[in-house]
């Protein structure tokens, strides 16, 4: 790609090493990122990439090692003189101010002045002139609070080529953006490279880095552990990369399915604003089976959980547990009658950040032994079951009386899974399980359900990562627009297929699709526009089985 | 573990202590502003405590202030902002006060007397809170609005009732209830060199403190009122009733703020509710609570302090220092501890994260090797 294959690397980091009292954030740090390229930097979350940028971008000075900027060392005491560099950085959250409009907020603290007051027509047409330049469309006239993401983040990446960027750090840039946004941001990246820009690029949507990128740097544990090429490495091979180990592969052994029912929906509607959110949902799952419901988010998937807890009401329709009719039951009730329920956020639903593990371990057991005996509390025994679970799901904590908020993500989660699972339930309804988990966690989580499952719980599982929810269902049903489709055998599907069903696109996506295209649907989009669009949602959602991987983790 | 509790005391107090430290400097600041020694001042308001009659006005106080913090961090700890405190303790006061006073009361046994006109005050504070927490629940009134304005139809109601000819009788130039007769009392204790006595009802609080104690920390409900105070959307996920706790803390809370105006009606010198009942405990409840975390030990010694400080405002003016000083030093302990406790917080949780990332990077130095 570059014609100056002797010219020195944009930047150059040797042996960077940052230490903070009692751990050391960056060490041995070694990268080299080539003009003009677009360089991925991918690394679970806690693994020192942001520590790393901060070092490039002048808000700390390393302990060791040295920054080269094209050939020439150099010692950065602030981000001004980053700045001063032709360094610049997107933040993931957008630093703008809402009620200025986009020139005012690009020329904010670097103002254009013509003796001594503010130049708001040079600013403009500067502005214009770099957005022709780079194909950055956005108006410099129009309000910040006015503009989409996919505006904003444009309006910060001027923002930095204002101030003469050359080399753009870009941290998760596509974050906050939906695919469409994504592709835009691709090719305006794309045009940037062709005007000579660098761009560092962080992220651990790996598929997007694969296809951004035109090389990548692993970086573990606060450390590069080396480069790939994004032509030929694969997803799973990045994944491996960035956690040192081969990643639990979810899978099922032998079936343990039997014929008792343990949760039952009928005929089941929820009703939305102006519509239903769920309508007419018939399932069912078995003791000792695992039950995956597929969709794209926001097709009723959060409402089936919130019917089946009672968190939500049900207009029509039954659900009963075991045989009995809990539909009229209050959350209370229907937790007492065995269901443990995973919530999908674990900070929003799951636990109480301020309070302790064993107090956590309490929640949703309040009126239950181990932690009750009638009215009253029972410390003891709470904190010694909470002992157990640490024990049991390897809740890696050095005691029960931290708070749940000093928990990394994976130990969180593995509290929630342990709690739920206490009580001997008979149902588990698993809502992303996983999500935001690190691979050794998941692995444990994976476990903990397979042994559940093999012991006859029923679990309900809704993830939107392909790969585990075929790998750890007995079925699957796919949810689509508030309805479920029919079972599908996860044997015979594949992420391709499912994907396509997700979507309600055609059975075009493969003849492998076994009964999947649902008959009960009713609108099937034959609109071209409507097709293309969820062939790419599915794409998208493909990428992520393989993805997600690492998404999972570090979206933490 | 342990030292990790020793933290949590040491860090708790950190907040406090150094909101009144800064308090004092800026007190002094103000001091020399003004033109006044500082050090003449502060002396003067320790010298106070010399005087039996100063202890013991302070003790006396610190139980209505006490039992005005805890109905109001009843609500506190599950955001439930009940500022009707003052308008639930004043006709709580008042109607009991008339309940005690009546003759047909006359004839009953003391102590069945007394516990009747407390029992009466926490249903009537219970009643009026539960006012606001039914259009809470039933119209999604703010509980912060409906209190507030609980408090000026609290006072109508009390204006309306304290007539001649309703429950109130004329006395000079004193309007009040029927003064209760001795047998409807609490006895108090003559302290030697001491005009007032000391109230017993010292006690009453003290037992509700406890209570509150328990209830937080050993039982079910004060689990779910924790549980709903940090995290609702948690608390409904594991089966809480929000609106079912709201109604039941709220009651609580008002049933708690029925008992402040106890200690001066059934201990103090009037023997009746009138025009001149002190007034405003509530919201130095709110200070309090606000000072001692809601914590039930925290709040005792908030109690204290502002009650120390109130009783020694009067000793400033023998020094020509306007004792105004001491609201002064009130007002900014509030806002200093509020900002101290966030600072702390945040601090503590920084702290903990870093502890454990300690105490587990060396139990895994080992496995990574592979």
């Amino acid at each position: 790609m570059s014609t100056l294959i002797d010219a020195p690397p944009a930047v150059r980091l040797t042996g960077i090493t940052k230490r903070y009292p009692g751990v050391v954030a960056n060490s041995d740090i070694n990268l080299s990122v080539r003009r003009a390229t677009v360089h991925a930097l991918v690394g679970e979350n806690g693994a020192g990439k942001s520590t790393l940028m901060k070092t490039l971008f002048g808000l700390h000075q390393p302990d060791e090692g040295t920054i080269e900027i094209d050939g020439q060392a150099r010692t950065f005491a602030s981000p001004a003189d980053a700045i001063a560099a032709g360094i610049g950085m997107v933040h993931q959250h957008f630093m703008l101010a809402d009620n200025l409009t986009v020139w005012e907020n690009v020329v904010l603290g670097a103002e254009p002045t013509s003796s001594g007051r503010l130049d708001g027509a040079r600013a403009r047409r500067d502005i214009e002139a770099i957005a022709q330049r780079y194909g950055l469309g956005v108006d410099p006239r129009a309000l910040v609070e006015e503009l989409g993401v996919g505006a904003r983040q444009r309006v910060e990446i001027i923002k930095v080529l204002y101030r003469g960027a050359r080399i753009l750090i870009l941290d998760e840039p596509t974050a906050v953006l939906v695919p469409q946004e994504v592709d835009e941001l691709f090719g305006n990246l794309a045009d940037l490279k062709a005007e000579g820009l660098t761009i560092i690029f962080i992220s651990h949507k790996l598929d997007e880095v694969r296809a951004i990128a035109d090389e990548i740097t692993v970086i573990r544990r606060g450390t590069t552990v080396g480069t790939a090429d994004p032509r030929q490495v694969t997803n799973r091979q990045l994944a491996e990369m960035m956690v040192g180990s081969a990643l639990p592969v979810p899978e099922l052994r032998e079936s343990t399915v039997t014929d008792r029912e343990v949760l039952r929906l009928r005929g089941v509607r929820v009703a939305g604003v102006g519509r239903d959110v769920l309508s007419d949902i018939d399932l069912s799952i078995r003791a000792g089976e695992v039950v995956g419901i597929a969709g794209v988010e926001g097709n009723g998937q959060a409402e089936l959980v919130d019917a089946i807890m009672g968190l939500e009401p049900v207009a029509d329709g039954a659900v009963e547990l075991a045989g009995r009719d809990v539909t009229r039951l209050s959350t209370l009730r229907r937790r007492e009658a065995g269901v443990g329920f995973i919530p999908e956020d674990r900070h929003r639903q799951g636990l109480l950040l301020e309070a302790t593990l064993w107090e956590n371990r309490c929640l949703g057991f309040q009126t239950r032994r181990p932690a009750a005996r009638g009215m009253f509390l029972d410390r003891a025994a709470a904190r010694a079951d909470t002992r157990r679970i640490v024990e049991q799901f390897d809740v890696r904590t050095p005691g029960i009386d931290v708070l749940a908020a000093a928990l990394s993500g994976g130990n969180q989660q593995k509290l929630i899974v342990g709690r739920e699972m206490s009580g001997d339930p008979a149902l588990l309804i698993a809502s992303h399980p996983t999500r935001g988990v690190d691979v050794g966690a998941q692995a444990a989580i994976w476990d903990q359900l397979r042994n559940a499952r093999a012991a006859g719980l029923a679990v309900l599982l809704i993830s939107a990562d392909l790969e585990e929810l075929i790998g750890m269902s007995d079925t699957l049903r796919v949810i689509l627009r508030g309805r479920i489709g029919p079972p599908l055998d996860p044997r015979t599907v594949t992420p391709e297929s499912l994907g396509v069903a997700m979507t309600g696109g055609h059975e075009a996506g493969g003849p492998d699709l076994p009964d999947t295209a649902g008959t009960d649907r009713p609108e099937q989009p034959g609109q071209a526009g409507v097709v293309g669009s969820a062939d790419r949602v599915a794409e998208s959602d493909l990428g992520t089985a393989g993805g997600s991987l690492s998404a999972r983790k570090v979206t933490e | 573990m342990k030292a990790l509790s020793g933290r949590r005391v040491l860090l708790g107090a950190a907040g406090p202590v150094g909101a009144l430290i800064f308090s004092a400097i800026v007190s002094a600041i103000i001091l020399v502003l003004t033109r006044h020694n500082p050090f003449e001042a502060f002396g003067a308001m320790g010298q106070a405590f010399s005087r039996p009659r100063v202890l013991v006005g302070t003790v006396n106080q610190v139980s209505s202030y006490y039992l005005a913090a805890v109905a109001v961090a009843i609500g506190f700890k599950m955001n439930l902002l009940n500022i009707g405190v003052d308008g639930q303790y004043r006709l709580a006061a008042m109607l009991s006060a008339a309940l005690a006073g009546a003759s047909f009361m006359q004839g009953i046994p003391s102590v069945v007397r007394i516990l009747m006109t407390i029992v009466a005050a926490m249903l009537i504070g219970a009643a009026w809170a539960g006012i606001a927490v039914w259009l809470k629940i039933s119209r999604g009134v703010s509980e912060v609005i409906s209190t507030i304005m609980l408090n000026a139809i609290a006072t109508a109601v009390i204006a309306y009732l304290l007539s001649p000819g309703r429950l109130a009788v004329q006395q000079g130039n004193n309007l009040g209830t029927r003064p209760i007769t001795d047998g409807g009392m609490v006895p108090t204790i003559p302290i030697p060199k001491s005009i007032t006595p000391l109230y017993t009802l010292l006690l009453l609080a003290l037992l509700v403190g406890v209570l509150y104690a328990f209830l937080l920390s050993r039982t079910v409900f004060g689990f779910k009122i924790k549980a709903t105070g940090l995290n609702p959307a948690a608390a409904v996920a594991s089966g809480i009733s929000v609106k079912r706790m709201a109604v039941a803390g709220m009651l609580l809370s008002g049933a708690v703020a029925g008992l402040v105006g106890m200690p001066e009606l059934l201990n103090g010198p009037s023997h009746q509710y009138s025009i001149n009942f002190p007034s405003g405990f509530a919201f130095t409840g709110i200070a309090i609570a606000l000072l001692g975390r809601n914590h039930p030990v925290g709040m005792a010694f908030a109690a204290l302090l502002w009650s120390a400080l109130d009783s020694s405002a009067n000793a400033l003016q023998g020094v020509g220092v306007p004792n105004q000083l001491v609201v002064i030093m009130q007002g900014t302990i509030v806002l200093s501890v509020v900002v101290a406790y966030e600072i702390v917080r945040r601090y503590r949780v920084v702290l903990e994260q870093r502890d454990v990332a300690r105490a587990l990077a060396q139990s895994r130095k080992e496995p990574v090797a592979a």
